[in-house]
């Protein structure tokens, strides 16, 4: 597989010895891992030892997993369901997904944050999924939680301004949108991960995005027909 | 269908910051490393990135990696 990467120049702000580890990484390397260097690459060192389909450099992987490893403690510092256990596992994922992936590199930035990006978004889905795993999508959505107003200024007329946009709101919800939008876009309101809801819909995660990019400008437009503006609705929310 | 002042107020912020273009979190992943080095690193961060980089605003979740992302390459001491 020939993939060429862009190599860019170093920038000045970054110490950029090419393609070692990420910077911060290489410095945590003589502290915590001096008997599990690094070997330091370029983009295209790393393309190269990886992409041979039919004799992948070992010593290649097993620094790249080191690097997600190291990467990952420090992405996922202080959270408590990330122990030694979860990181090594999550490496090791994201080393898969990042051999399965590598046409997907861009070139412009180093391969070791593409890869640490890689594995981060791993981790989390999988420390979200863990979380909401027991979760119906249908019974969060149904579940509704009491409708109050939130409190209400002091002056009348603007109480009623606020209001007349709670109800638009509620309307452009109720009638403007497929059942589908509603359910995703309240889904993810009351805070159910992405990949998780997505699962239980049957879409990908991009499918889900524009699902719920399609009912967030449905809202818009049906706020715009009632006449509401951006300014009225930012006054009311105090956004 | 009801949804609480907090979540009112929510999707109100979402429907202010939508715009016809926004771009998805798949497609986010292929910009994330770039701006994250940019923004570790304190350097400029090119126009067409910075919209790229709009999609936080909107996306909690690519939100909260990409802090992690940052996290993980800045050094802070070379501490766990
Ligand atoms: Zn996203």
């Amino acid at each position: 597989m020939a993939i060429v990467s862009g190599r860019r120049p170093p920038s000045p702000g970054l110490d950029l010895s090419d393609d070692a580890a990420a910077s911060g990484l290489t410095l945590a390397l003589p502290i915590f891992l001096g008997a599990n260097p690094v070997t330091e690459r370029t983009n295209e060192d790393w393309l190269r030892s990886l992409s041979e389909m039919a004799a992948v450099d070992d010593a290649a992987v097993a620094d790249l997993r080191e690097v997600l490893r190291r990467g990952l403690r420090r992405a996922l510092s202080g959270r408590a369901a990330a122990d030694d256990g979860f990181i090594e596992d999550m490496a090791q994922e994201g080393v898969l997904k990042v051999l399965s992936g590598l046409a997907m590199f861009r070139g412009d930035c180093r391969f070791t944050t593409w890869g640490i990006t890689i594995a981060v978004r791993v981790a989390f889905t999988e420390l979200r999924r863990a979380r909401w795993r027991d979760v119906s999508l249908d019974r969060l959505v149904e579940d509704a939680p009491a409708r109050c107003p939130t409190t209400p200024p002091a002056d009348g007329s603007s109480q009623d301004a606020r209001q007349a946009i709670l109800a638009a709101m509620h309307g452009v919800l109720d009638s403007d949108l497929t059942d589908r939008q509603r359910q995703a876009l309240v889904a993810e309101l009351r805070g159910m991960p992405q990949a998780e809801i997505a699962a239980q819909m049957g879409l990908t995660r991009n499918a889900l995005y524009k699902l719920t990019h399609d009912a967030r400008q449905n809202l818009k437009r049906g706020l715009e027909a009632a006449g509401i503006s951006g300014d009225e609705v930012r006054s009311t929310f105090d956004l | 269908m009801s949804l609480s002042p907090d979540e009112l107020r929510e999707l109100a912020r979402y429907v202010l910051l939508t715009r016809p273009d926004e771009i998805g979190c798949d497609d986010w992943l292929g910009h994330a490393p770039r701006y994250a080095e940019l923004v570790a690193a304190r350097e400029p961060v090119p126009e067409p990135l910075r919209r790229a980089a709009e999609h936080l605003d909107v996306c909690p979740e690519c939100a909260e990696e990409f802090r992690a992302c940052l996290a993980a390459l800045t050094a802070e001491g070379g501490s766990d």
